[in-house]
This record gives structure tokens, C-alpha cells and sequence, in this order.
């Protein structure tokens, strides 16, 4: 069976200093992978190549099929078939603040997707529900705490259903209690048949909770 | 320009030092210090070509005369002030005597201390060449544009002359740019001064426009003094008789070109007449009264030229913060030298290129090169305001729009501008405020705003207080809804914390 997502011998320079060396790992559909290693050996970095936020150096990525090549990120139209696939949840959430926690997880499916406001509604209605914060859907980003503002995250970045989720650091802000209920969802989604590419120093979350641990060194 | 500036010091040393009292003013040193504007030009007064550093014209002349005949050597000294202040100045001791062009009123009359007239103008019509057939006198002005000095007879006749055969007057703060205006067909018509209107031609060479022989109206020059220094005056009238009486004002006007017949018959009539009666107050309320229907209608304007400024300020403001903040590199070094070049020069010199230096090339109304350069200067800096908060708007919440699969313009459209606009709002609401009163500013461009009807009435009623008061409500009234409806928007708009 070939690998959701595969990324080769993956290279990423700033200023002639490599920030992440020679990276390869793959990713199955209904699995949990954990990305380890300290502060600043490139985690993120790597997260970010395979959403194409970020150029890369050397090394290839491929989506199901979809490739990603090294050089200047393409443009967004050119990107359509792998924002279909990858989702991406932020350490810091950034959830859009002008927005409601519903019309947060709504927005995509209603201007990229072209679901009626109804329809998208009920969708994220579900989502927020299963992700445990359907009572939080009229909240601000503001009024929501740092575990449910998590969650409402998930929720946006799973609404289009892509296939693969990458999440950055999801245990920074979170108590014991919410750390396993993360895992627990995050198991719940692996499941679903989705592969998961989690970026964490938790070294005690990656283990009691991934499929498989990737520890990068500087 | 030099000699204005020149005398602008010599008028503040004076200022300082004149609080003892006018009639100190003259007698210190042997001087009578008198007022007028320069910038008026000849014949009345005029920086002297060869020694810029002093005055000529029939004015000054006058005033020496005046000076000669009040006796003890005594020299005229010429202090500069702007022709619509000279009442204003002399009540505040900064001269003791005006003298510039300066028309005989009753409001005049019952505020200040009026010499007897010492030269009767005519009030007379120019109009281009091809209209001369069919222009004979105001009655033939329905709907055309009538160019006159601001707080002026003419400008009185006018306003009279809008309600009676609907003419539209047009004031302006000098008395040379309106034959411009009208040689370029800005206006149909310009009233002014026989004087000024020879000069003009004269000027152009006797080509561009022709005077209308019928005047309109006719008025005198006076001199002007404290409303208290009637004694004073009273001197200076019996100074100006003599002057008649021994020929030497008929020479200073054949010097200067301005004796004709009418002159003589003044002087005839002057001098079989008594001395001129004390000055008399007169109630001013219904003359007050009578401005708040301009002042209404000046708001309106004021009003009117913010909103579109506005409208095209934020339009263009917009467009140029995103070619600064998504443009390619030449259109950020484009639109970066634009607001920087709009932002470093006044508004002022804006407004006089695009509607005067433009001319040659495009000949816009008055109104619209007002809209144009409130609206392109205020841009330049609403742009900054929206660049501002374009790049306030956090980056990961872009990113994250990104990987949903948005198109760079949804993120603008969806995510980034809806979070800016809260951003700007306070900013632009300030903006908004500040252009209102900036919009005083399009007087120089002949469009009656509030600030500049407000002048006019000061002018004509004597006194800045009630004129200055009722503008500074109408400006408030205009201004601090907005504040609060910003406010209230703000609120609505910013999530609940």
C-alpha cells in the first residue's frame, strides 16, 4: 500500500544553515505519526513544506500522489489538489478573530467547497459536537480557552476532510486532562482512516499516543 | 513678497508697541501709520518694482498727502495687512488709518470711523468678447457664473442679484485670478471696480474679455479709523478737503492714471457738504440674521466636498495599500513615492496646481479639482492607515486561510479586510474629522465653504464672535456625530472579550 504522504531526504536552508537535514518519513492512512526532537531542529519546518508555506531545498514531498518539488512555493492554484489533502492545525490555533467558533470551521466549506450556509452548518455543528465544544459555537476565538480554542481549530481544519492532518505542538497549552482527551480524539480521527503528522517535544504524549516516533536531532 | 514679509515685521513691532493708544501711533516719531494690502497690487498699493522695500500707488500717495496735511513733517509709515482685516486691524491699534481700495458701507459706517470719500468707482461687468452683445447688466446673468472679490460691494450686489434674477456668484480671495477665470471660461462674467477691471485689461494687453460701459453700481473709497477716533478723523476729512480744494489729489490721480470727470463732481459735491457725521450704530441683528440661510447653504458644501473627498480618498487609498502591501517591486517603489511626495507638500499647493497649473491642460470646475485634491492628498494617507492594518492582521491566521484552500483574494476579501477595516476604522474616523476642517482650505479655489462664508460675514458685520461661534457649532454639529457613530461601529464590530 503506497503512504499517504511520503517526504524524501527533505532539506530546508535560511541563510545557508540548514534548518532541517536530509528528512525522510512516511505517513499511512489511519496512522499516528510523531515528529520528536528539541526547540529549532525544524518540526515546524517540515510541517510547513508539506503544506506549502515554505519553500524547500532539496528532497521531495508527495500528497497521495500530488508532488511537491523543491524551489519557491507555487502559486495557490496550483496547490488546490494538496489544500484538498493536507490540513494543518497551528500551535497558536489562529482561529480567525473576527469570526464566531461556527463561522471559524463554516468558512471553507462554504467559499472553497460551495456548500450552502445550511449544509456547512450542520457540518460544523457535528464537528464541534465530536470534538466536545458544540456548546462553544456561537464563542468568539477570544472567549474560548486554550483547549477549546484546540479544538475549534481541529474542527476548521478537518472540514474540508482531507486525509491528512498535521498538527504543531497541540500539547503546548494544554493540562494533563485535556492532553488525554486529545489523544484520545486524535485516535478517534486515525481511525476515520486519516494519517496524523504530529510535531511535539511532549516525548511522554508522542509515545503513549503515536503509532510511530521520528526523533530528529540537531 | 519681500516687502509684504518686510512690512509683516514692522506690523508686529508696531502691534506690540501701539497698546498706549492709537493717537500715540502717530505721534511718535512724526509718523502716520497707516494700513493696506499690497498684495492688492497697483494702483493702490503696490511693492515698489525698484526698491521692493517700499510702497507706491495712489493710496500711498494719499496717505502721504494725508500725513503731509496733518502737519508737524510728520511721514506716512505703511504697515501690510490682508484687505479683508483692515477693519479688524485698525480697531486693534494696529495702524491708525486704512487705506487700501477700501469701500464706503453702512456696516462699515456704523462700526468704525469712515473719512469722507475721497474717489467714486463704478461697479462694472466684464465679459468675454462673444457675450458682449447679449451681457448688459446683471438682469442678463440668469444661471451663469458671476466672478467676484469675496466680502466686497460687488460681492453684496451679487448675493442680492442670486435671489432676484438667480445668477450664481462666485467669490474669490484676489482680485486678478477671476478675469483669468474668465478669459478660460471658469465664469461668464467677473464684477469688480472700474479700476480693477482696467487693470486687468490693461494687463491681457486689451484682449480676453471687454468691460461693460453701464455700471451696475457706483462707490466710493474712505479711509477707515477706530470706531473712537473720531477726532482723528475728523482731522484727516478736513486734510482730504484741502487736498481737493488745492488740486493735489486731482494730481495724484491723473498720476496714477484714475482722474476722470466723475471724480470732480465728487469733489464738487464733498465740499459743498459739512464735515461727515459722527459714525452712528446701527442694530446689525437683521443683517446677521440674513447670513443663515449662506451659512446653511456653505455647510452643505462643506459637507458635500468632505463625503466625496472621502469616497475617493478611501477608493484610492485602497488601490494604492494593495499595490504597496501585494504590488510587485516597481509598484511598491510607485505608489511608496506617491505618498510620500503627497504627504511631504501642503495641500494648499495641491490645490492651486491642480486647478490653476492644470488649466493649460484640463480645465476643471472649481468643485471638482476641490474634490480631486482633498480626496488625492487625503489618500495618500489612508493608504498608510489601511497598509497598517492590512499588515496588523497576524500572519498565521493567513497561513491557516491559505491551507483551507482560499485564493489570495478571498483572503483579503474574507479573513484579512473584514479584521483591517476594524483596524482603520478609528484611524479613518479621525481622518474624516480632520479633512472636514481641511476642506476650509478650498476657498482659495473659489468654492464658499463654511470657513470662508463665515469670513465673508465677519467681514461684513465687523465682528468674528457671533460669525465664529455659529461656524464652530455647524462644524461640531457635522463632526461629532461621526465620532460617535465610528464608536458605535467600532463596538458592534469588535468581538465580545
Amino acid at each position: 500500500m503506497s503512504a499517504l504522504l511520503a517526504i524524501d531526504r527533505l532539506t530546508v536552508r535560511y541563510d545557508s544553515r540548514d534548518v532541517l537535514r536530509v528528512l525522510s518519513l512516511e505517513v499511512a492512512r489511519g496512522e499516528i505519526v510523531a515528529l520528536m526532537g528539541p526547540s529549532g531542529v525544524g518540526k515546524s519546518t517540515a510541517l510547513r513544506a508539506v503544506a506549502a508555506l515554505q519553500p524547500f531545498d532539496e528532497g521531495r514531498i508527495v500528497v497521495e500522489g500530488f508532488a511537491l518539488a523543491p524551489g519557491p512555493v507555487p502559486p495557490e492554484s496550483r496547490l488546490v489538489p494538496l489544500r484538498r489533502r493536507v490540513g494543518l492545525v497551528f500551535q497558536a490555533h489562529a482561529l480567525f478573530s473576527h469570526l464566531c467558533a461556527l463561522d471559524n470551521v463554516t468558512l471553507a466549506l462554504r467559499h472553497v467547497l460551495g456548500q450552502s450556509r445550511s449544509e456547512a452548518e450542520e457540518v460544523a455543528a457535528k464537528l464541534l459536537v465530536s470534538l466536545d465544544v458544540g456548546t462553544r459555537a456561537a464563542a468568539w476565538p477570544s472567549q474560548l480557552s486554550g483547549g477549546e480554542a484546540q479544538r475549534v481549530a481541529i474542527a476548521r481544519a478537518l472540514a474540508p476532510n482531507p486525509p491528512l492532518l498535521l498538527m504543531d505542538e497541540p500539547t503546548a497549552a494544554l493540562d494533563p486532562a485535556r492532553r488525554r482527551a486529545l489523544g484520545a480524539t486524535l485516535r478517534q480521527l486515525s481511525e476515520q482512516g486519516r494519517g496524523l503528522l504530529i510535531a511535539t517535544h511532549d516525548t511522554e504524549f508522542a509515545r503513549g499516543n503515536a503509532d510511530r516516533v521520528i526523533t530528529l536531532t540537531a | 513678497m519681500i516687502a509684504a514679509r518686510t512690512f509683516g515685521v514692522t506690523g508686529l513691532a508696531l502691534c506690540l508697541s501701539t497698546n498706549l493708544g492709537t493717537q500715540s501711533a502717530i505721534r511718535r516719531g512724526g509718523e502716520l501709520v497707516w494700513g493696506g494690502d499690497a498684495e492688492g497690487g497697483a494702483p493702490f498699493v503696490e511693492a515698489d518694482p525698484a526698491n521692493p522695500s517700499r510702497v507706491r500707488g495712489f493710496d500711498v500717495e494719499v496717505a502721504e498727502r494725508i500725513a503731509h496735511g496733518l502737519g508737524g513733517d510728520r511721514m506716512a509709515r505703511f504697515v501690510q495687512v490682508q484687505w479683508s482685516d483692515i477693519d479688524l486691524s485698525v480697531e486693534r491699534g494696529d495702524f491708525v488709518l486704512g487705506l487700501s481700495g477700501v469701500e464706503d458701507t453702512p456696516a462699515r459706517r456704523s462700526r468704525h470711523a469712515v473719512t469722507l470719500p475721497y474717489f467714486e468707482f463704478r461697479e462694472v461687468l466684464a465679459v468675454r468678447p462673444g457675450d458682449a452683445g447679449g451681457i448688459r447688466s446683471l438682469a442678463d446673468l440668469r444661471g451663469r457664473r458671476v466672478a467676484t472679490l469675496g466680502a466686497t460691494i460687488a460681492y453684496e450686489l451679487l448675493i442680492s442679484a442670486r435671489d432676484s434674477t438667480g445668477l450664481i456668484p462666485i467669490s474669490y480671495d484676489d482680485d486678478v485670478h477671476p478675469y483669468g477665470d474668465l478669459v478660460a471660461g471658469r465664469v461668464d462674467a467677473v464684477l469688480l471696480d472700474h479700476i480693477i477691471a482696467q487693470r486687468a485689461l490693461r494687463r491681457r494687453g486689451g484682449l480676453g474679455f471687454i468691460i461693460v460701459d453701464q455700471p451696475v453700481a457706483v462707490g466710493h473709497y474712505v479711509g477707515v479709523l477706530a470706531y473712537a477716533n473720531t477726532a482723528l478723523r475728523d482731522s484727516v476729512d478736513a486734510v482730504l478737503r484741502e487736498a481737493m480744494r488745492d488740486g493735489s489729489l486731482e494730481q495724484i490721480f491723473r498720476r496714477w492714471g484714475v482722474w476722470d470727470p466723475t471724480q470732480g463732481m465728487l469733489f464738487d459735491r464733498v465740499l459743498r457738504s459739512g464735515p461727515s457725521g459722527a459714525a452712528a450704530r446701527v442694530a446689525t441683528t437683521g443683517q446677521a440674521l440674513a447670513y443663515i440661510p449662506s451659512l446653511a447653504r456653505a455647510a452643505a458644501v462643506t459637507l458635500l466636498v468632505s463625503v466625496l473627498s472621502m469616497a475617493l480618498a478611501v477608493i484610492v487609498g485602497l488601490a494604492l495599500a494593495s499595490a504597496r502591501v501585494y504590488g510587485a517591486g516597481w509598484l511598491r517603489v510607485a505608489t511608496t513615492v506617491y505618498v510620500e511626495v503627497i504627504r511631504g507638500t501642503p495641500l494648499l499647493l495641491q490645490l492651486f496646481v491642480i486647478y490653476y497649473g492644470l488649466a493649460g491642460v484640463v480645465r476643471l470646475p472649481a468643485f471638482l479639482a476641490a474634490v480631486l485634491a482633498l480626496g488625492l492628498n487625503y489618500a495618500a494617507y489612508e493608504a498608510e492607515i489601511y497598509r497598517g492594518a492590512l499588515e496588523a492582521v497576524p500572519r498565521p491566521q493567513l497561513e491557516a486561510a491559505r491551507t483551507l484552500g482560499f485564493s489570495e483574494l478571498q483572503i483579503l476579501r474574507l479573513v484579512r479586510g473584514p479584521q483591517a477595516l476594524r483596524f482603520a476604522l478609528a484611524p479613518m474616523t479621525n481622518d474624516f474629522v480632520a479633512l472636514l476642517k481641511d476642506s476650509a482650505l478650498v476657498s482659495v479655489i473659489t468654492v464658499v465653504e463654511l470657513t470662508k462664508q463665515t469670513a465673508i460675514y465677519a467681514t461684513n458685520v465687523g465682528s468674528w464672535v457671533v460669525p465664529g461661534a455659529l461656524c464652530a457649532v455647524v462644524y461640531l454639529a457635522m463632526s461629532l456625530p461621526l465620532a460617535r457613530l465610528a464608536r458605535r461601529l467600532e463596538r458592534r464590530w469588535r468581538p465580545a472579550t
